[in-house]
C-alpha cells in the first residue's frame, strides 16, 4: 500500500488573495490531516493544493472529494471541480487514483463551482412555470385583461387548441424529466435556475397575453392553416419523444457511457440518419408549427431564439461525438439535414 | 472579465465616458479618426457665432449621425479579431449610442433644442477626443501622460453628466411619444403583437440605475489600476 507523502513546506502566502481563500487557512488545522497552500495562480484561476496523507491508489476521486468535504463542510462533492493541472480538465469522479498519471505524490488542484442544484430541480421548475403560466392568462384571471373579461372564454376554436398543445408540450417535458431522462451531469450552477426561469416563464407569458387576448385575431388562412400546423406540431412532438426514448435507450440505467446514437425501427428515429440532435430538430419544428397555428409575432420570436440556443447545443454535441467517435458517420449535420 | 461586467452595463452615457476596450488598430489609417474633433469644433463654432444652443442639434446631426453609425466599424473590428474586446461588449455600446442619435433625437423632433442634448453631445465629444487620443498616442508608443491622466480621470465629471444628459433628453422626449403613439402597434392586428414605444422608453430609463453604477464603479477600478498602480484582483465567473 503506497503512502502520499505529506508536504511539511511552510505556508506560502502570496500578497494577491481571492477573498474567499483566507477562510481555508484560517479553518484549516495545522495537523496531520491536511496542510493546504493556497496559491494564486494568474487572475484567472485560484487553487488550493491539497494534501492527504494515507489515501489508497485505488481510490476513486469521488471518494477522495469526500475526504475533503468532511474537512470543508462548506465544499460538497458537486461543487468540487479536481484537476491534476490547474488549466486542465476536471477529472471524473470514476477516475482511480493509480490509474492516473501521478507518482507517489498526487498534486490536485481544487476549484470551487459556487452552489450547485440538481439538473431534475431545474428542469422540473423551469418547465413546471410555463405549463401554469399559460393557463393563467387561458382562464382569463383577473388583472390581466380588463375586468369586463374575467374568466370569459375565447370564441377562438384555435385558442383552446392551442392550449391544449402548449400544456401537453410541457406535462410531456415534465414527464420526460421524471422517467425518461438520463442525466449525465448531477448538478448545474445555482444561479442557472433564476437565468433558466426567467427565460421559459417570460416567453410563456408573453406568448399567452396575446394568443389568450379579447383581440386576438385568428390565422389569416383559417382552418386550413391551424389543421396543417397542429399536423406539423403533433409530428415533431412524436418524433421529439422517440429520439428521446431512443436516447435513453443508448444508456443503461445508472451509467454514464456514451455511444452513437443510431436508427431504430421507429421511423421517427431515420432522422438520426441525417442529424445529430434529431430531438432539437423536432423541438424546433413544434413551435414553427404552434407558431404557424396561432400566427403570434412572439411565439415565432421565442422559436427564433429557441432554435439559436439549440443550434449552439448541437454544434457543441456534434463536435463531441467527432473527437469521441473516429468513425461517426460523415453524411450527419448538428441540427437541420444537410444545411447546419 | 472586466469587460464583462461593462458589457452588463448598458447605460449609454457610461459608455460615452469610458469604453474600456477595443483599441482600434484601424484608426490612425482611417479617415474618420478625427471626427469627433471635427465635430467639437463645428459645435464650438456655432455657439460662437449663434451665440445660442437652439439650432445646434440641427446644424451638425449630419455629420453627428454619419460618424456615430460608423461606430459600427468597431464592431466589425471585433468580429475580425483585430480587437480583443468582445463582440457582444462593443455591440451594445454602439447600440446604445445608435438608440439615442436615431430613435430618440433623430425621431423626436421637438427635443431638438434641448439642453440636455447639448450635455450629452459635450460629454461624448470630449470623451471621443480623450479616448482615440489615447489610443492612437498608445499605438505610435509615444503616451504623453496627460492623455493617460485624461483618459482615466475625465470620465469621472464625464459619465455622470453624459447619463444625465441622456436620462433627460428621454424624459423629455415621453410627453411627445405618448401623444403621437410613435413606434407603435397596437391591438388588434393580424400578427397578435404589441409594441409601446412610450412604456419602452420608461423600461430604458429605468435600466440605467442598475447599469450605471456598475459601469462607473468598474472604470474607478480601472483607474486605480493604471494610474496608481494598485493590484486589483477580479474574480472569475
Amino acid at each position: 500500500m503506497k503512502h502520499y507523502e505529506r508536504d511539511d513546506s511552510s505556508r506560502n502566502q502570496s500578497s494577491l488573495w481571492h477573498s474567499s481563500d483566507s477562510s481555508l487557512l484560517k479553518g484549516g488545522d495545522s495537523g496531520r490531516k491536511d496542510k493546504g497552500e493556497a496559491v494564486f495562480l494568474g487572475q484567472e484561476l485560484t487553487s488550493l493544493r491539497l494534501c492527504f496523507p494515507q489515501v489508497e491508489p485505488h481510490a476513486t476521486i469521488a471518494e477522495i472529494k469526500n475526504l475533503f468535504t468532511k474537512t470543508h463542510p462548506q465544499w460538497y462533492p458537486a461543487r468540487q471541480s479536481l484537476r491534476l493541472d490547474p488549466k486542465g480538465k476536471s477529472l471524473k469522479d470514476e477516475d482511480v487514483l493509480q490509474k492516473l498519471p501521478v507518482g507517489t505524490t498526487a498534486t490536485l488542484y481544487f476549484r470551487d463551482l459556487g452552489a450547485q442544484i440538481s439538473w431534475v430541480t431545474v428542469f422540473l421548475t423551469e418547465y413546471a412555470g410555463p405549463l401554469f403560466i399559460y393557463l393563467l392568462f387561458y382562464f382569463r384571471v383577473p388583472f390581466i385583461y380588463g375586468h369586463k373579461y374575467d374568466f370569459t372564454s375565447s370564441r377562438h376554436t384555435v385558442v383552446h387548441l392551442a392550449c391544449i398543445c402548449h400544456s401537453f408540450h410541457y406535462i410531456k417535458r415534465l414527464l420526460e424529466t421524471l422517467f425518461v431522462h438520463r442525466f449525465s451531469h448531477g448538478t448545474m450552477p445555482l444561479r442557472n435556475i433564476f437565468k433558466n426561469c426567467t427565460y421559459y416563464w417570460g416567453f410563456a407569458a408573453w406568448m399567452a397575453y396575446y394568443i389568450n387576448h379579447p383581440l386576438y385575431t385568428p390565422p389569416t388562412y383559417g382552418a386550413q392553416q391551424v389543421k396543417l400546423a397542429l399536423a406539423i406540431f403533433v409530428i415533431c412532438q412524436l418524433g421529439n419523444f422517440s429520439i428521446h426514448m431512443a436516447l435513453r435507450d443508448l444508456r443503461p440505467a445508472g451509467s454514464k457511457t456514451r455511444k452513437i446514437p443510431y436508427p431504430t425501427k421507429n421511423p421517427f428515429t431515420w432522422l438520426f440518419l441525417l442529424v445529430s440532435c434529431p430531438n432539437y430538430t423536432y423541438e424546433v419544428g413544434s413551435w414553427i408549427g404552434f407558431a404557424i397555428m396561432t400566427q403570434c409575432l412572439p411565439v415565432a420570436l421565442f422559436s427564433l431564439v429557441g432554435f439559436t440556443q439549440m443550434t449552439i447545443w448541437a454544434k457543441g454535441k456534434h463536435r463531441s461525438y467527432l473527437k469521441e467517435f473516429r468513425d461517426y458517420p460523415p453524411l450527419r449535420m448538428p441540427i437541420i439535414p444537410f444545411l447546419l | 472579465m472586466g469587460r464583462l461586467t461593462e458589457a452588463a452595463a448598458a447605460g449609454s452615457g457610461s459608455r460615452a465616458a469610458g469604453w474600456a476596450g477595443s483599441p482600434p488598430t484601424l484608426l490612425p489609417l482611417s479617415p474618420t479618426s478625427p471626427r469627433w474633433l471635427v465635430l467639437a469644433i463645428a459645435m464650438v463654432r456655432f455657439y460662437m457665432e449663434k451665440g445660442t444652443h437652439r439650432g445646434l442639434y440641427k446644424s451638425i446631426q449630419k455629420t453627428l449621425k454619419f460618424f456615430q453609425t460608423f461606430a459600427l466599424l468597431e464592431i466589425v473590428h471585433c468580429l475580425i479579431g483585430i480587437v480583443p474586446t468582445s463582440v457582444i461588449v462593443t455591440g451594445v455600446q454602439v447600440s446604445s449610442r445608435i438608440f439615442m442619435v436615431w430613435l430618440i433625437t433623430h425621431s423626436i423632433k421637438p427635443i431638438q433644442n434641448e439642453e440636455s442634448v447639448v450635455l450629452f453631445l459635450v460629454a461624448w465629444t470630449v470623451t471621443e477626443i480623450t479616448r482615440y487620443s489615447f489610443y492612437t498616442f498608445s499605438l505610435l508608443d509615444h503616451l504623453p501622460y496627460f492623455i493617460k491622466w485624461a483618459r482615466y480621470n475625465f470620465f469621472i465629471i464625464l459619465y455622470p453628466v453624459g447619463v444625465a444628459g441622456e436620462l433627460l433628453t428621454i424624459y423629455a422626449a415621453l410627453p411627445h411619444v405618448k401623444k403621437t403613439g410613435m413606434f407603435s402597434i397596437r391591438l388588434p392586428n393580424k400578427y397578435n403583437v404589441s409594441f409601446d414605444y412610450y412604456y419602452f422608453l420608461l423600461i430604458t430609463m429605468a435600466s440605467y440605475i442598475p447599469l450605471f453604477p456598475q459601469l462607473y464603479f468598474h472604470m474607478l477600478r480601472q483607474r486605480r489600476k493604471v494610474l496608481h498602480g494598485e493590484v486589483i484582483v477580479e474574480k472569475d465567473d
